[in-house]
C-alpha cells in the first residue's frame, strides 16, 4: 500500500511546532471536574501513550483531540488549528484528517465490512472504481482482505478492531487516536493489534495518541519497530529507520498529568503509585 | 520542544497511595448536601427549558439542512421504503375497518331519522378531515417514531454516531433529515390511501348492514368534499409527519444510559409524538377551519 500525502517525508505542521498540544484543557459533567487542567503535546510521528485507571479521562482526552467533546476551558491544537472553540461545521473538516478507533469498535453494524470502510471515501464522493482497490488494499493490510462482504456481528472481537482500524487509515489521516484498541482482548490477539498499529506508524509516519490501561501496550510501542523491508516487528535497534518515531507516557490520575516522560523513566520510576502499572 | 523527561504533579505528593493494586485509595468523605424544594423546581425547569431548546435546534436543522449540501437521496429514499411501504399493511388494515366502523354508528343513529344515505356524507368528511390524518398519524407514530428512535439510540451507545462525527459526517444531516423528509413525503400518501381503503370500508358496511346502494353511498361520499377539506387533512397530515419524525429523532439521540435508555427512549417517543399529535390536531383544526371559512 502506497503512503499518501502524509507520509514519512511530508510534514503538514510548522517545524517545531507540535501536532496536538493540550493546554490547561477543563472539562466536567454535572458539576464533576474530569479533567482538570491537562497540558501536554505530541510532535508529528509521535506516539503518546496515555495511561490510566479507568474513569481517569483517557477517552474524554481523544474525544477532546477529535474535537467531539468540547472543553470547559483550556486550548486544544491539533495540525496548528486551535479547535476548541470551533463550530461543528468547522469541525468536520479538521475530522477529515483524524482517524479514530473506538474501543469497541464502533462499526456500523448494517453495513458489511466493505461498506464500512469505504464508508469515508462514499462521502468524499470518491468513484466507486476508485474505492473497490483501496478498500481491498487496506483490508489485506489488516490481514482481513477475505472478510468485506461479512457484517460486523460475524467477526471476533479482535477482527472487529482490525476492521475499525482499517476504516481510519482508508484516507490515510496523518493522526490516528487509538481509544483502548486492546481492551477485552486475549494476549495474543492484543499483540497482533499493536503490530499492526506499530506497522501503521512506521509505514505512514503516523502522529497517535494511544490510551490504554495495559503497560504492555505502550512498552510495545517503544521497544518495536516494524521493518518496511522485511516487512517484519523486530525490537528497537535492529531495524534503521529514517525518521525514528518517538514514545512517550502520560499518566493520569484523578484528571490530572501525573506523570509525563519517556518509557525507560516510567519503568524505572519508585513512585508507589506508578509501581501500580509495572506489577 | 523541550520536554521535562519525569514530572510528577505536585497536586498530589501528600495523597494516601494504595499499597498494592487491589487496595482502593480512599476518596475525602463528602458532607451531604439535601436541594431544597425550591432549587429541585428550580433544576426541573431548567431541564424542561433546555430539551425543548434541542428539540428545536434539532427540527431547525432537520429543515436548514435541505437547503444546502450534501444531501443523502439514497438514505431517504431507504426511509421512505421503511416508512412508507413498510407501514402500508396496518394503514390498509385499520383504514378499512375505521371506514367499516364509522358506519355502523352512524348509520343506525341515521336510520332513526330516516336518513340513513347521509352516511356517505359523513363518513367521508370525518375521514378526510379528521380520522385519516390522526390515525394513520398515530399509527406511523406507534410503527416508526419508536423505530426512529430505537434505531438512533443504539447507534448512539454503540458510538456509531461518534463514529459518524469522527469521520466528518455530520449526524443531522445523515440521519435526521433523511428520516423527516421521508416520513413528511410518505405520511400524506399513507393518508390517502388510507381515507381511500376507508372509505372502501364504509361502502361495503353500508351496503351489507344499512341495505344503501353502494353507487349512492360513493357519490354522495364523493360529492360532500370540498377543496378545503382536502387541504384541511393534507395540512394536518405535514405537521403530524414532522411531529413523529422530529419527536423519534431527538429521542433516538438523546438516549441516556445504554440500552435501557433506548427502551425509556423508544417508549417516550411513542408517547410524547401521539400526544403532541392529539394536541396539535386540536389546535390545527380550529385554524384550518378559520382558514376555509376566510379564504376558500
Amino acid at each position: 500500500m502506497e503512503p499518501a500525502t502524509n507520509s514519512l517525508t511530508s510534514t503538514l505542521v510548522e517545524p517545531g511546532q507540535p501536532a496536538i498540544e493540550f493546554k490547561d484543557v477543563r472539562l466536567g459533567f454535572e458539576e464533576r471536574e474530569i479533567l482538570r487542567g491537562v497540558s501536554f503535546s505530541a510532535q508529528e510521528r509521535e506516539t503518546v501513550i496515555l495511561l490510566g485507571e479507568t474513569g481517569t479521562g483517557k477517552t474524554l482526552l481523544l474525544k477532546l483531540a477529535a474535537g467531539l467533546l468540547h472543553p470547559d476551558s483550556g486550548s486544544i491544537r491539533v495540525l496548528g488549528k486551535d479547535i476548541s472553540a470551533m463550530s461543528e461545521m468547522e469541525l468536520l473538516e479538521v475530522r477529515r484528517q483524524i482517524g479514530f478507533v473506538f474501543q469497541e469498535g464502533a462499526l456500523f453494524d448494517s453495513l458489511t465490512v466493505g461498506e464500512n470502510v469505504a464508508y469515508r471515501l462514499q462521502e468524499d464522493k470518491i468513484n466507486e472504481e476508485e474505492i473497490t482497490p483501496r478498500v481491498d488494499e487496506v483490508l489485506r493490510f489488516v490481514e482481513l482482505g477475505h472478510t468485506g462482504e461479512m457484517l460486523p456481528s460475524e467477526l471476533s472481537g479482535g477482527m472487529r478492531r482490525r476492521v475499525s482500524i482499517a476504516r481510519a487509515l482508508v484516507t490515510h489521516p496523518p493522526i490516528v487516536l487509538y481509544d483502548s484498541p486492546t481492551a477485552g482482548l486475549d494476549p495474543i490477539t492484543s499483540r497482533t493489534i499493536i503490530s499492526l498499529i506499530l506497522r501503521l506508524r512506521d509505514t505512514y509516519g503516523v502522529t497517535a495518541l494511544l490510551a490504554t490501561h495495559r503497560l504492555q501496550d505502550g512498552f510495545g510501542m517503544a521497544n518495536f519497530r516494524f521493518d518496511p523491508q522485511s516487512k517484519k516487528v523486530l525490537r528497537d535497534g535492529a531495524v534503521a529507520t529514517p525518521m525514528r518515531a518517538t514514545t512517550h507516557f502520560l499518566v493520569l490520575r484523578e484528571g490530572e498529568i501525573y506523570f509525563e516522560g519517556p518509557p525507560d523513566k516510567l519503568m524505572n520510576s519508585r513512585d508507589p503509585y506508578l509501581r501500580r502499572f509495572l506489577i | 520542544m523541550a520536554r521535562t523527561p519525569v514530572t510528577l504533579s505536585s497536586t498530589h505528593p501528600e495523597k494516601p497511595v494504595a499499597e498494592t493494586p487491589f487496595q482502593a485509595a480512599s476518596q475525602e468523605a463528602r458532607a451531604p448536601q439535601t436541594p431544597t424544594v425550591g432549587e429541585v423546581l428550580d433544576d426541573l425547569a431548567k431541564v424542561a427549558v433546555l430539551k425543548v431548546q434541542d428539540y428545536a435546534k434539532l427540527s431547525f436543522r432537520a429543515v436548514t439542512n435541505l437547503a444546502t449540501g450534501p444531501r443523502y437521496v439514497q438514505d431517504t429514499l431507504q426511509q421512505m421504503d421503511d416508512i412508507g411501504v413498510g407501514s402500508l399493511p396496518i394503514v390498509l388494515l385499520s383504514g378499512f375497518f375505521i371506514g367499516a366502523v364509522m358506519v355502523l354508528q352512524t348509520g343506525t343513529q341515521f336510520e332513526r331519522f330516516g336518513q340513513a344515505s347521509l352516511t356517505g356524507d359523513i363518513v367521508s368528511l370525518a375521514l378526510i378531515r379528521e380520522l385519516g390524518p390522526t390515525i394513520t398519524g398515530l399509527l406511523v407514530a406507534g410503527r416508526c417514531s419508536s423505530g426512529i428512535a430505537s434505531e438512533l439510540g443504539s447507534m448512539l451507545v454503540t458510538e456509531q454516531v461518534d463514529a459518524m462525527r469522527a469521520m466528518g459526517t455530520d449526524p443531522s444531516r445523515k440521519l435526521v433529515t433523511p428520516r423527516v423528509l421521508a416520513t413528511l413525503i410518505t405520511l400524506p400518501l399513507l393518508t390517502t390511501i388510507s381515507v381511500f381503503v376507508g372509505l372502501i370500508g364504509g361502502m361495503v358496511a353500508s351496503v351489507f348492514s344499512l341495505r344503501i346502494n353502494a353507487t349512492t353511498f360513493w357519490e354522495r361520499a364523493i360529492k360532500i368534499v370540498e377543496f378545503s377539506d382536502i387541504m384541511q387533512g393534507f395540512s394536518k397530515t405535514l405537521v403530524f409527519a414532522f411531529i413523529l419524525a422530529t419527536v423519534g429523532c431527538y429521542q433516538g439521540l438523546n438516549v441516556r444510559g445504554g440500552t435501557q435508555g433506548v427502551g425509556r427512549a423508544t417508549t417516550q417517543a411513542v408517547v410524547v409524538s401521539s400526544v403532541l399529535i392529539i394536541v396539535s390536531d386540536t389546535f390545527l383544526t380550529k385554524l384550518t377551519l378559520w382558514l376555509a371559512e376566510k379564504f376558500f
